[in-house]
């Protein structure tokens, strides 16, 4: 998806430059944790109160396991996350205090979590090591905000009130917690797409609240029902996020397969000769890049890759190709043309609106009244270029396809988007 | 439950019963030991979650988490509680029929009351009249009570559902049988509620309820993308359709007639999802072949051929990478393959040939033939059910057309309307057909294909 273009780039670079700043400060974060958790355990000759430990860390090992992929590549391990939560703020077992310290919390999450890891491994997947540290870090988070208090919260036989107070502490650690996630993993994404920071937080926002709320409940519930009725009750509660786990991933899959499918059906147009190899594709990297450039939310970038792809579905109306399969050589009643035919064939989904109103403006210049939306203004330039270039790398034609572009804005194309383009083109060049 | 006017006496009856009983075990039900805060808790929960959209539904049913929250109060408030708990559906938030409302309160009052009963009965004699969870969960005397209320849910939705002919014997076993796990596992949440709800309170259901109704969130977004997922691509397929006016609806046609075999030879849930999708994709190659070649009038060339024959493997082309097609892919690469080892693109024969491809054959092949070309007025079903029994053993997998006969006679078949060219306009049309087994390609130097 988003940020696919950088990811395919990153790979052909040694592992340690692809990570950006913000990457590397968590990564070290994480490591120094786990290294001070370990030096403590050592210090203090093993593990306390071994027992709840080792079952929490068997979860969060499951949790890794099961872990998955939402949309924009967000890896998420739910059932991991859930328990090293649960771990961090538990207060006793069936009644019994556990007095273990956070590090001992961190060095078990890690524990777990490396474990869940080493399957995946053994099958080549190789772990997102950043979205790992994430999780590692909000599960010290909990555990250091948390853990002193436990001795003052607990005592034999807590009444309403207590309790009361205690999932009061909870709910605000692990929502603290869950929003410092929220920021990290915004300044990650806002270095790998290039995007400000505060509509990186939304889209991370949007993405995770929900999962989020579903992961903290069930922490703070198997917290509770294993102070309540013991180690056993753990399988029972986590019960819930299963079913959360499940219709996720369903939800993941079935995106996934969206876009797949837009994706290998806007090739229609290439497999009959209307336009070159690669254009849609091409002009979808484009258009999604400069998108982003010009402060996109991920949702309304996804609609511009829809939109990107599909932008020449219209020629598949006409009787022949039309030249070249370049529509900036065309005329613009026949760039119209395309255009419309284009959005009745998406409007016929009856879901793909918005879509098709972008694909439907896409002709139109930047001076006509109404103002086309951005969305179409980027695609009108990223096809323009596409078609002016096409797959050629020469430095020397890109840089005459701008400046060509330039002299038409203003009237024809958006000299901001134009600036963008230059700006994402700058940055290839500089990167690739 | 739809359509209640002209409801069968019988069924009246059987409503009238139900709403009776209930109204007799909620007046003479003893309130006094129900706990008054805990039974507001749930009655209001109970409230949110019956009026919040289902987490499963299916056409005439729906499991949402109001169940959760009634075993719940079985356990927490004993029968006579559940029972008032369950009639509070009368006045949940949704638009239904009052006389549905009435029915619906009425049984999940009858459903609350009987699982109470069984759950005192099977709890261990001097136990408390109330539940006191401490750290024992009581796991039996809740599975009888989740057991019971279940199937008296099921037996009461299933009767009137009967009795008013909404459903066959069949289908509802059906449906039952794709219900009760679900019953059983929203019910025992219940459970989660109930061991918790003395130490926490009203924090038990939210902090139970919450990853659920996260769930069924994303289980709606599930089901909004699925179908939008489908409408693009039928929208997608039919803008490659557009290309030729004869075979305008082809692609849906064929994956209609695919769905149908698979159904009949007993394909699963999933492999029937991927061959729907391969029957609507199995031409999209098509659109690889020029136009000049589809619009030919005397015999191909071979190059021209080539071009045809090659149709499946161009479609390919463009939906590799759709990752849940995986077998249906093969569908789509082989539907030209014929039993004899006569077909394009590789020649195969037999068995080598892949199931979904043998089964996209058959429909293809049909559907060519009942539909109209401009060489010829559209055949009848039976001329086209005729030319499959022909070619059944040559062409087709006898066993595939057997089992699409099969299909088509528990389901009529909708062939397209006759075509009728508008005058005028520029209309594309070709003047051969590949899929047509009864008039086959004209190939120069070579005997018919």
């Amino acid at each position: 998806m988003v940020t696919g273009s950088r990811l395919q780039v990153a790979r052909e670079r040694p592992a340690w430059q692809h990570l950006d700043s913000a990457q590397l400060v968590l990564l070290g974060a994480a490591v120094a944790l786990t290294v001070a958790a370990a030096v403590s355990l050592a210090a203090a000759g093993g593990v306390a109160e071994p027992k709840p430990a080792i079952i929490f860390g068997a979860l969060i090992a499951l949790g890794e396991l099961f872990r998955m992929n939402m949309p924009g590549g967000r890896e998420v391990a739910p059932i991991s996350t859930a328990g090293a939560l649960g771990y961090g703020m538990l207060m006793s077992v069936g009644g019994e205090a556990v007095t273990y310290s956070a590090l001992q919390v961190v060095a078990v999450t890690a524990a777990g979590m490396f474990a869940g890891t080493l399957p995946h491994i053994a099958v080549g997947r190789s772990p997102q090591l950043d979205a790992m540290a994430r999780r590692l870090v909000v599960a010290a988070v909990v555990a250091f905000l948390f853990r002193p208090l436990t001795g003052l919260l607990f005592d034999e036989r807590l009444d309403l009130a207590e309790w009361w107070t205690a999932l009061g502490l909870m709910t605000l650690i692990s929502c603290t917690a869950v929003c410092s996630d929220m920021v990290v993993a915004a300044a990650i994404r806002a270095e790998a797409v290039r995007v400000r920071f505060g509509i990186a937080f939304l889209d991370e926002f949007r993405a995770g609240v929900l999962l989020c709320a579903a992961k903290t409940a069930t922490g703070m519930l198997i917290a509770v029902a294993t102070s309540v009725m013991g180690l056993a009750a753990l399988l029972l509660f986590t019960a819930p996020i299963l079913t959360t786990q499940f219709a996720f991933r369903r939800y993941a899959a079935v995106r996934t397969t969206y876009l797949q499918t837009i994706r290998a059906l806007s090739r229609v147009t290439e497999v009959g000769g209307y336009v070159e190899t690669g254009h849609s594709r091409r002009v979808s990297r484009l258009a999604v890049a400069m998108g982003r450039e010009l402060g996109m939310t991920e949702e309304q970038s996804l609609e511009l890759e829809y939109a990107a792809l599909m932008h020449d579905i219209g020629q598949l109306s006409l009787p022949d190709p039309i030249p070249g399969g370049a529509t900036v050589l065309a005329s613009p009643a026949e760039q119209r043309r395309i255009a419309e035919l284009g959005a009745n064939v998406i409007e016929q989904t009856g879901v793909l609106d918005k879509v098709a109103h972008i694909v439907r403006r896409q002709s139109s210049p930047y001076s006509a009244d109404p103002a086309p939306p951005l969305a179409s203004r980027i695609i009108k330039v990223a096809n323009a270029y596409d078609d002016l270039v096409g797959d050629s790398t020469d430095r020397d034609r890109a840089a005459a396809v701008l400046d060509r572009l330039r002299l038409d804005s203003a009237s024809e194309y958006d000299p901001t988007v134009v600036e963008s383009l230059g700006t994402v083109l700058e940055r290839r060049t500089y990167r690739w | 439950m739809r359509g209640l006017p002209g409801l069968p006496p019988a069924a009246w009856g059987y409503i009238g019963t139900v709403v009776a009983s209930a109204a007799l075990v909620l007046s003479t039900g003893s309130y006094g030991d129900v706990e008054r805060p805990t039974f507001i808790v749930l009655a209001g929960l109970f409230l949110v979650c019956d009026s919040a959209p289902a987490l499963l539904n299916l056409e005439r049913a729906r499991v949402s988490l109001s169940f959760s929250v009634s075993l719940a109060s079985v356990v927490l408030l004993g029968p006579d509680g559940a029972a008032l708990v369950g009639a509070c559906a009368l006045v949940a938030f949704q638009r239904v029929p009052l006389v549905k409302r009435l029915y619906n309160a009425s049984q999940f009052a009858l459903c609350g009351y009987i699982a109470g009963t069984v759950y005192e009965l099977l709890r261990p004699v001097g136990s408390h009249a109330r539940w006191r969870p401490t750290i024992n969960l009581e796991l039996l005397p809740f599975a009888g009570a989740l057991v019971a209320y279940v199937a008296c849910n099921l037996v009461m939705v299933g009767g009137i559902l009967l009795l008013s002919r909404q459903a066959t014997v069949r289908a509802l076993v059906d449906e039952i049988r794709r219900l009760t796990p679900g019953l059983l596992g929203y019910g025992s949440f219940g459970l989660l509620i109930a061991g918790i709800y003395q130490a926490v309170d009203m924090f038990a259901p939210v902090l139970v309820l919450l990853p659920l109704l996260v769930a069924r969130w994303a289980l709606a977004q599930t089901r909004d993308q699925q179908r939008a997922h489908e409408a693009t691509l039928a929208a997608l397929c039919q803008a490659v359709e557009t290309k030729d006016y004869y075979t305008r609806g082809h692609s849906e046609r064929v994956s209609r007639g695919a769905v149908m075999i698979a159904e009949e030879i007993g394909m699963g849930p999933a492999r029937l999802e991927a061959i729907r999708f391969a029957g609507m994709l199995h031409d999209v190659g098509k659109l690889g072949v020029p136009t000049k070649v589809l619009k030919k009038d005397g015999p191909l060339s071979e190059t021209e051929f080539a071009a045809i024959q090659l149709h499946p493997m161009r479609g390919i082309e463009i939906v590799q990478e759709i990752g849940f097609l995986d077998e249906a892919l093969d569908g789509i690469r082989y539907h030209h393959e014929k039993l004899n080892g006569r077909g394009y693109p590789m020649g195969l024969a037999g068995e080598e040939i892949p199931e979904f491809a043998r089964i996209i054959g058959v429909a293809d092949a049909f559907d060519a033939m009942t539909s109209t070309r401009s060489y010829r007025p559209a055949r009848s079903v039976e001329e086209g059910v005729a030319e499959l029994r022909k070619c059944s053993g040559t062409d087709f997998d006898p066993q595939m057309v057997e089992a699409f006969l099969r299909a088509l006679d528990k389901k009529p078949w909708n062939p397209p309307k006759p075509v009728v060219l508008p005058e005028g306009e520029h209309v594309q049309t070709t003047r051969q057909d590949h899929d047509d087994p009864s008039a086959p390609l004209k190939v120069m130097g070579e005997g018919p294909w």
